[in-house]
């Protein structure tokens, strides 16, 4: 065997060698995600203090912050993949992009909505023009504008390939994200999870909001590794297709 | 860079003799603008304060006509293969295209935006900040524009999907601008704006047309 001497990242390209990988992950990752969930929901709802201010309302934190999260998270994997993708020309990190977006978007849509929720009783109002929730809305169009680019294209690998490039140019957004509460004074409240000074949340919140996220991130990884193993398999089909026809 | 020159040239001459492809845009940003005070109404204060907006969305859907076209006739009769196969970098190619656009769609709606700007009772102090927003967001909303055209290149629905996949970008463009031509309209300094607005001109010159030349050479491939 060989394969000791091939680089780690190339290592995994070969989709046999993946799907050995996926195959060891997938029942952690799922186990994972099941119980992580089932606590989180638990405390978040039943075990948790209501909000001095905003009383029950504050459980709606527990969705829409994992969900923020994930939606820069996933963008910030996929922009990596894509990177990888072109300049090693990594056959799997592509598909990566793809199977990871539809998943992305989902995240950006649930924060946007939950956020929305959250915002009628705090606010006032179910959307504000504020910083944070432009850019957020803004990576969701991202999001469908790569889904609808790959979709476009006759050749799914140039379709895979333009898709990278887009993914490469919207990663500026994901800072302007970040910081859009530090950058401009808006109605959004500032970072309280990840500051220099620490967390500022009190632990018996901080709990349930780490339990969700980790759940959150062992979800992501269970369904990006089904959709990536499905995304091979049809790669398969189409090349037994292709050979049959040429027959 | 005289290959680039060249290049302009002959993009710029293909436009003018096409006299449709020169007046289609302006005759857009004119008629959407004047839609505006149709539908919501001659009140001064209302259009004082709604102009710069107003302007600069009509301008940047304006923009945006044209650009499916930008590279699309010479991918399909093989000048773009040529290209990428020239000495000329298809970067600066990309940049001679992009220079080429402007000049058609930018400069014509920054000559028409002051009379726009009349007939929308933009407040007096927010002329100069229009025009020198627009000098400096419309060669901006160009450039990512051509690489919207590029990444499109070859796919169905390539028109469609590329004012979808370009309009988010242009958003921060749209923001500054805006804020520019506003400040100004209320006796603010619009300075501050305008610098932002020239960063996003600098780096998208700088940055993009690599952008866009992967994305003609995944194209091309």
């Amino acid at each position: 065997m060989t394969t000791a001497r091939v680089p780690l990242l190339h290592r995994y390209a070969n989709p046999a060698a993946f799907g050995r990988l996926a195959g060891r992950i997938m029942p952690w990752s799922a186990g994972a995600t099941v119980i992580l969930l089932a606590l989180g929901i638990y405390f978040a709802l039943f075990d948790s203090p209501p909000d001095y201010q905003q009383g029950d309302s504050v459980r709606i934190m527990y969705v829409h912050v994992p969900a923020a999260i994930l939606s820069e998270l996933v963008y910030g994997a996929m922009a990596l993949a894509a990177a990888a993708g072109i300049i090693w020309k990594h056959a799997l990190a592509d598909l990566f992009v793809k199977a990871a977006a539809p998943l992305g978007a989902i995240f950006t849509l649930i924060c946007l909505v939950a956020g929305s929720l959250w915002g009628k009783p705090m606010w006032g109002a179910w959307w504000v023009w504020d910083a944070r929730l432009t850019s957020e809305l803004v990576l969701f169009f991202l999001y469908l504008g790569y889904i609808a680019l790959v979709d476009a294209f006759d050749d799914p690998q140039r379709g895979l390939r333009a898709g990278s490039i887009l993914v490469l140019v919207g990663v500026v957004d994901l800072p302007v994200i970040k910081f859009s509460v530090d950058w401009w004074n808006t109605l959004h409240q500032p970072a309280s999870l990840i500051t220099l000074s620490g967390p500022k949340i009190y632990a018996s919140m901080m709990v349930p909001l780490t339990l969700m996220i980790l759940g959150f991130i062992a979800f992501f990884v269970t369904v990006v590794i089904l959709r990536l193993e499905s995304e091979l398999l049809a790669r398969r089909i189409r090349a037994w297709r292709t050979a049959a026809a040429d027959e | 860079m005289n290959a680039a020159l060249r290049l302009f040239r002959h993009d710029i001459s293909l436009q003018l003799r096409n006299g449709s492809d020169l007046v289609a845009p302006i005759a857009f940003f004119v008629l959407a603008t004047l839609m505006i005070p149709l539908g919501v109404g001659p009140e001064p204060n209302l259009l004082t304060r709604l102009a710069p907006g107003m302007i600069w969305v009509t301008a940047l859907l304006a923009t945006l006509l044209a650009l499916d076209r930008m590279f699309l006739r010479d991918f399909e009769d093989g000048t773009l293969d040529l290209l990428a196969l020239a000495p000329l970098p298809l970067e600066l190619a990309v940049i001679a295209k992009v220079a080429a656009h402007w000049v058609t769609t930018g400069l014509p709606v920054m000559i028409v935006a002051p009379l726009l700007g009349v007939m929308m009772r933009l407040d007096a102090h927010g002329f100069l900040a229009l025009e020198i927003s627009l000098a400096l967001g419309t060669p901006a909303l160009s450039v990512i524009g051509a690489f919207g055209a590029a990444v499109t290149l070859g796919a169905r629905r390539g028109g469609a999907l590329l004012a979808v996949l370009v309009l988010p970008l242009y958003i921060p463009i749209l923001i500054f601008a805006t804020s520019a031509v506003s400040a100004a309209g209320e006796g603010l300094s619009p300075q501050p704006h305008l610098l932002l607005l020239a960063a996003f001109f600098v780096a998208g010159i700088a940055l993009v047309p690599f952008a866009a030349a992967a994305a003609l050479r995944n194209a091309l491939e």
